[in-house]
């Protein structure tokens, strides 16, 4: 076994001497590094663009009102046949008023975690989201309000994510200057989706197979 | 169960003449290069800013290599500080003693693997069987070749050389060896064997307690590392067992968080010819109550050091893997990852591996000869990684001081044709007369070379530009 210290000089001071041709007293910010490049591609209204990207990855989509949710929510739970789901703690009760479905809570501050087999055995997930990104297509959830621990939209094989239009951003620069990097990220395209076999895509390996979006005006 | 290596590969010229006669291969290469070329082109084009976001990705990495030392001191502070434990390994041997003594500590005996280049550079997967620990692959295409016990031949799609009935003969007569088995009468529609994978490995994420993972970026200022996939395998990964061990090459440093907002638009469409993929994880340290609790992360040099320190081939360490040289190299798609020997194929493994591993052996030394110099891995690298000049330069790296061997001759051929922009206009005319009737190769001593493959189809400006530019200075040297 190496000593860690010997080697993290030896790899310092590697890099340092392979550098001998950077003048001394360079400040890395004195590299230049332009940014000519934009914050967005005006590639049309936001959330036309990003229902439009959404469905391009074959995720199902429904823009709804905010008074519509409740129900928007339990036609989609129904019409999956999803009968219990596991929801963060803070999702807002208001959001499961109209189904029938069973709720389960994971709430690990209040002593309330779902273990990985009850995740493997509930029939879906649904969750908030921090940002959306409309060119890309990407829902981006950081943990934060309405959107719990990582696993919760990983295991079960249905994901349905709630965004709201403040939510959603016309670009990556904007979307990445939102998130906070202390928090653990997912960034979600689509369903999972695999083109190994062939180069043919095929929808769904590990993660959810299914992922739909309530897009709140 | 023993993995197959590289280690004593033949250097290319050699298995390439094996790699070409393969009929199949030469169909599935051609057919998945052609797919993702076409799709990166289509999204690479809706972006309007392209080449201002190529070169602020080009000037960042820059930034990053010019003061590598103050960015890994960074970043071994911030991740420090957010709860994990940063380790340095100069050399592969280092990095596996590592890894391998870590997950001794966890008292585990299997670890779950996100796929990753930098792992199997070290051949990880050998030394931890060693020791008496199985590492699963769980990317589709790595299982598919773990299970096969082959050998990957693309960075992003590693099984391009199988096709689907391959698959599903090694998913039926291979499962049940290393877990759960294929279900009865597995066809070989894509969609079953998918699903066939799901059932295999999702016992194992679910019950495995070590993780072992790469990353594509590691942010000094924040200690955030990113991995970006497909398939939920990496997620599933880094997010449910209770140990996580990256392994991470010292050159996949970026400065800060947000310049992410650049790579985030370039790796995606560069390599899977995709928006966005479909997932990607972003974590810090250790977060209570999310995620593994112990996080360890292993800063590999291998080499890295070595072709830091050469001026013009330094620029090799920009390459964030995205495969766009390889789908776009007329070389590469006729002979396919296995002809280079190395675990990095393509242009940027014939101007990678050399560096990394020094050019004492055949494979390293034959490497640079690898290519005809087109230069259409130049303009595709969303990090603008002159790949041409890398490969002169290393070309002439390889024939200083020594007598004429294989690879003077194999150059001089290659110049008699490669100086003379007639020759070269002769040959390609020759050569598009010919096609379709008879292998195609260049004329007069030219064949030496081209003996092997086909006569790429050569942009002709950007290569006398090229040419005229950077080879004549290098022949009057000689
Ligand atoms: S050299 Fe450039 S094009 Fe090739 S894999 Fe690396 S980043 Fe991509």
């Amino acid at each position: 076994m190496s000593a860690p210290l010997g080697s993290r000089e030896r790899v310092l001071a590697k890099v340092r001497a392979a550098l001998a041709d950077v003048p001394r007293g360079e400040d890395p910010g004195d590299a230049p590094v332009p940014r000519d490049y934009a914050r967005t591609h005006r590639q049309g209204p936001a959330l036309d663009l990003l229902v439009d990207r959404l469905e391009d990855y074959r995720a199902q989509v429904r823009r709804v009102r905010g008074a519509e949710l409740p129900a928007a929510v339990a036609e989609a739970l129904e019409r999956r046949g999803a009968a219990r789901v596991a929801v963060p703690g803070d999702a807002p009760g208001e959001w499961f008023s109209r189904s029938g479905a069973e709720v389960l809570r994971d709430a690990p501050w209040e002593d309330r975690v779902l273990s990985v087999s009850e995740l493997d055995a509930v029939d879906g997930a649904v969750t908030g989201c921090a940002v959306a990104v409309a060119e890309t297509g990407t829902i981006i959830l950081d943990t934060g309000e309405h959107q719990g621990r990582r696993a919760l939209t990983l295991v079960p094989d249905y994901h349905l994510c709630v965004v709201r239009a403040r939510q959603v951003v016309d670009g990556v620069p904007e979307a990445v200057e939102r998130l906070d990097p202390v928090l653990p990220q997912t960034w979600i395209s689509g369903p999972s989706a695999t083109s190994d076999i062939e180069l043919e895509r095929v929808e769904g390996v590990h993660g959810p197979r299914t992922l739909e979006v309530l897009l709140v005006e | 169960m023993s993995s197959a290596t590289f280690v004593g590969m033949p250097a290319f010229p050699d298995a390439a003449r094996g790699a070409t006669g393969n009929a199949q291969l030469r169909h599935n290469l051609r057919k998945a290069t052609h797919t993702i070329r076409g799709k990166r082109g289509e999204v690479v084009e809706e972006l309007d800013d392209w080449a201002g976001l190529r070169e602020a990705g080009r000037a960042v990495k820059d930034r990053t290599l010019r003061h590598l030392d103050h960015y890994l001191e960074r970043l071994e502070e911030a991740v420090t500080a957010a709860g994990g434990t940063v380790h340095w390994a100069s050399d592969a041997d280092e990095a596996r003693a590592i890894v391998t003594r870590l997950v001794h500590a966890t008292g585990e005996r299997e670890v779950v693997k996100v796929k990753s280049m930098a792992t199997q550079e070290i051949e990880l997967n050998n030394a931890l069987e060693q020791e008496g620990i199985t590492a699963y692959e769980t990317d589709l295409a790595e299982l598919i070749v773990q299970l096969g016990d082959d050998l990957p031949s693309h960075f992003l799609v590693p099984a391009i050389h199988r096709n689907r009935a391959e698959i599903g003969r090694i998913f039926r007569e291979r499962m049940g060896a290393w877990g759960v088995p294929a279900p009865e009468g597995l066809g070989d529609d894509p969609r079953e064997l998918a699903e066939a994978a799901r059932r295999h490995l999702r016992q194992k994420f679910l019950e495995t307690r070590v993780a072992v993972s790469g990353a594509n970026f590691a942010v000094a200022d924040t200690g955030s590392m990113v991995v970006l996939e497909s398939e939920g395998n990496g997620r599933m990964c880094l997010t449910l067992p209770e140990t996580l061990i990256s392994v991470v090459g010292i050159e996949k440093l970026v400065p800060s968080w947000s310049d992410l907002e650049v790579f985030m638009q370039l790796l995606p469409r560069s390599s899977t010819g995709e928006r966005m993929n479909p997932y990607s994880t972003v974590w810090t340290g250790v977060t209570p109550g999310d995620g593994p609790q112990e996080f360890h992360l292993v800063l590999l040099d291998n080499g890295r050091t070595d072709t830091l320190a050469d001026r013009v081939g330094r620029q090799a360490l920009r390459c964030i893997r995205c495969s766009a040289c390889l789908n776009i190299c007329p070389v590469y798609e006729r002979t396919g990852g296995h002809a280079y020997g190395s675990v990095y194929p393509g242009p940027i493994g014939a101007i990678l591996t050399p560096q990394l591993q020094g050019m004492q052996g055949p494979v390293e030394k034959a490497l640079p000869f690898a290519s005809t110099l087109c230069g259409a891995c130049y303009d595709v690298c969303p990090v603008a990684i002159d790949i041409p000049e890398v490969l002169v330069h290393l070309r002439e790296r390889a024939v200083e001081g020594k007598r004429p061997g294989p690879e003077k001759t194999a150059m001089a051929a290659a110049e008699w044709v490669l100086d003379d922009p007639r020759r070269m206009h002769l040959a390609q005319r020759a050569a598009s007369s010919l096609r379709g009737a008879v292998p195609r190769r260049l004329p007069g001593p030219g064949a030496a070379w081209t003996d092997t493959r086909d006569l790429p189809d050569i942009p002709e400006r950007p290569f006398r530009d090229w040419w005229r530019e950077h080879a004549r200075g290098g022949e009057e040297q000689r």
